[in-house]
């Protein structure tokens, strides 16, 4: 099964890509993630809606939180409780929170 | 005649109660499908009622319940042309000279403690894994969990439909977790269990103090649980702890519904074959030298009902186990319990120093067991004034009308007793 994971983090604590390097090696290694990347940070997000045919843009995220989506992954796992191994270990959950969801696939 | 039907009914029944959890959680494991497991689960139990009467009741109803259960799913697949890869894994996982038990990768003996383990899995909210569990695994109906939980049975129908969506959509997976998970998951087990007995036992709201029908369900899926994991002693704890405060029950509340305290309680009415059943059950479980908070809450319950009269209750022992229960999970309530037993064993004063001190801490400030004890040790020191103060937030505070009546009886009691000095 196929299952998003999204990393939410406080951007100011947020520890960059050396932290995550040994988490991204094991799931490479064991061919469970298949894709993923850290994020830009909020400043450079643009939120895009469209409202009575007219594009309206929003600099910066959806929602206004201290805790923001800072990366995602693609992970391949047998099933939920792989899933969850795998988002325990990674460095986000320690002081963040890792959503996450499965694919709406099939 | 009537007495044949009568006692094969009573068969039914009581194949029902032994049989239903085995029958749907091997029916889960082989279509993968937990919605046609309860219906041909149902079905079987239905063509028993119907066979019995006239071919006797088999030597193993259960092999027999799953058999006409499984051969109930595949006529059903096989209506469905479009599933007929899924009437192939059933026809394959379940050939009809072997037993259903066997055919297991992971070596688990029994595909109930898979049903457990996921209708417990902690990525479902507590009270979808509490409906799950005795709907799937005690065969209880929709109308009966949502009459216990007080929601309407659209509700619970829509929360066994949310949790089972979930199951299946998340992967959430058929099996008992790995070894490095076990205990984690297996915590959550007992949780689940606890909170279904505690549920049952005191109301968390309503008018009855007692939901007794979720008392049994708790103790029996306890009992299941430490039959099937007999190496795990908190299981066993857990057990022994359920059977010493049900044992009390008869006792806690009286004729007209009102609560009656431990201390006051008729002993004669306690359940001692349940009281003998949970010592024999605990001391199994610390024989294995792994303590647990479930075998310590059980050691206190146990050293609550050994005590003939109230008065020959050992409240130091019982003091000491909760200092360490304290230490291996620090929790509010456990000190509060300890400052109890503290006041019993060395007086009011030392326990009402405890009570304060927790007060103080903030942590326990709508639980209204602490402005209660406080009210209590108050009384028991002659103060009754503040006595009076403590019972009336504890009555603005207490949960169930039973609870509130008690406290209005003592709050009368201690307006008496300012009176008279």
């Amino acid at each position: 099964m196929r299952y998003l994971m999204l990393v939410h983090v406080d951007e100011s604590v947020d520890g960059g890509p050396d932290e995550v390097a040994p988490w991204v090696a094991e799931m490479d290694g064991r061919r469970i993630r298949q894709f993923g990347s850290r994020l830009r940070p909020v400043s450079d997000t643009t939120t895009v809606r469209v409202r009575d045919g007219e594009i309206l843009l929003t600099d910066g995220p959806f929602a206004e939180t201290k805790e923001q989506i800072g990366g995602f992954d693609i992970l391949e796992c047998s099933d939920l409780d792989e899933a969850i191994e795998v988002a325990a270990k990674h460095p986000g959950a320690k002081d963040g929170r890792i959503e996450v969801r499965p694919l709406w696939e099939e | 005649m009537g007495g044949i039907a009568g006692t094969v009914e009573a068969a039914v029944a009581t194949a029902f109660r032994e049989e239903w959890g085995r029958v749907v959680a091997t029916l889960i494991r082989v279509t993968g499908d937990w919605d046609l497991a309860e219906e041909c689960a149902q079905d079987a139990f239905a063509k028993a009622l119907e066979r019995w009467p006239r071919d006797g009741v088999p030597v193993r109803p259960g092999a027999w319940l799953t058999t006409a259960a499984r051969n109930r799913a595949i006529d059903r697949l096989r209506r469905k042309a479009t599933e007929a890869t899924k009437l192939v894994e059933v026809a394959a996982a379940m050939p009809a000279d072997r037993s259903p038990d066997r055919s297991d990768e992971s070596g688990v003996r029994d595909d109930r403690l898979r049903l457990i383990f996921t209708c417990c899995h902690p990525a479902l909210r507590m009270d979808a894994r509490v409906a799950l569990t005795l709907r799937t695994l005690a065969g209880l109906t929709t109308a009966e969990i949502a009459r216990a939980f007080l929601v309407s049975e659209a509700t619970m129908a829509k929360r066994l439909v949310r949790a089972k969506q979930k199951i299946k959509n998340a992967g959430i997976p058929y099996r008992v977790p790995a070894a490095h998970a076990l205990p984690d998951r297996l915590n959550a087990v007992l949780a689940v269990l606890y909170l279904l007995f505690n549920e049952g036992y005191a109301a968390s709201s309503g008018p009855n103090l007692v939901r007794h029908d979720l008392c049994a369900e708790a103790i029996r899926l306890a009992r299941l649980l430490r039959q099937l994991m007999p190496d795990e002693p908190e299981v066993g704890g857990l057990t022994a702890l359920m059977l010493f405060q049900d044992a009390r029950r008869p006792a806690r509340v009286d004729e007209a519904g009102e609560i009656v305290p431990l201390e006051h309680q008729d002993r004669s009415r306690w359940h001692r074959g349940q009281i003998d059943e949970g010592r024999t059950i605990l001391a199994d479980a610390e024989r294995q030298d792994r303590p647990g908070p479930y075998q310590l809450q059980a050691a206190i319950a146990a050293r609550h009902v050994i005590a003939t009269l109230a008065i020959d209750t050992d409240w130091a022992a019982i003091a000491a186990l909760y200092a360490r229960l304290d230490r291996m999970v620090p929790s509010a309530v456990v000190k509060l319990n300890r400052a109890v037993a503290v006041a019993m064993a060395d007086g009011p004063d030392a326990g009402l120093a405890m009570v304060d001190a927790l007060d103080a801490s903030g942590e326990l400030t709508d639980y209204h067991l602490l402005p209660a004890t406080r009210a209590d040790l108050l009384r028991r020191l002659g103060r009754h004034f503040e006595a009076a103060a403590a019972y009336r937030t504890a009555l603005d505070l207490a949960p169930t009308d039973a609870e509130r009546r008690y406290l209005a009886r003592r709050l009368a009691e201690s307006g008496r007793a300012r009176a008279d000095v």
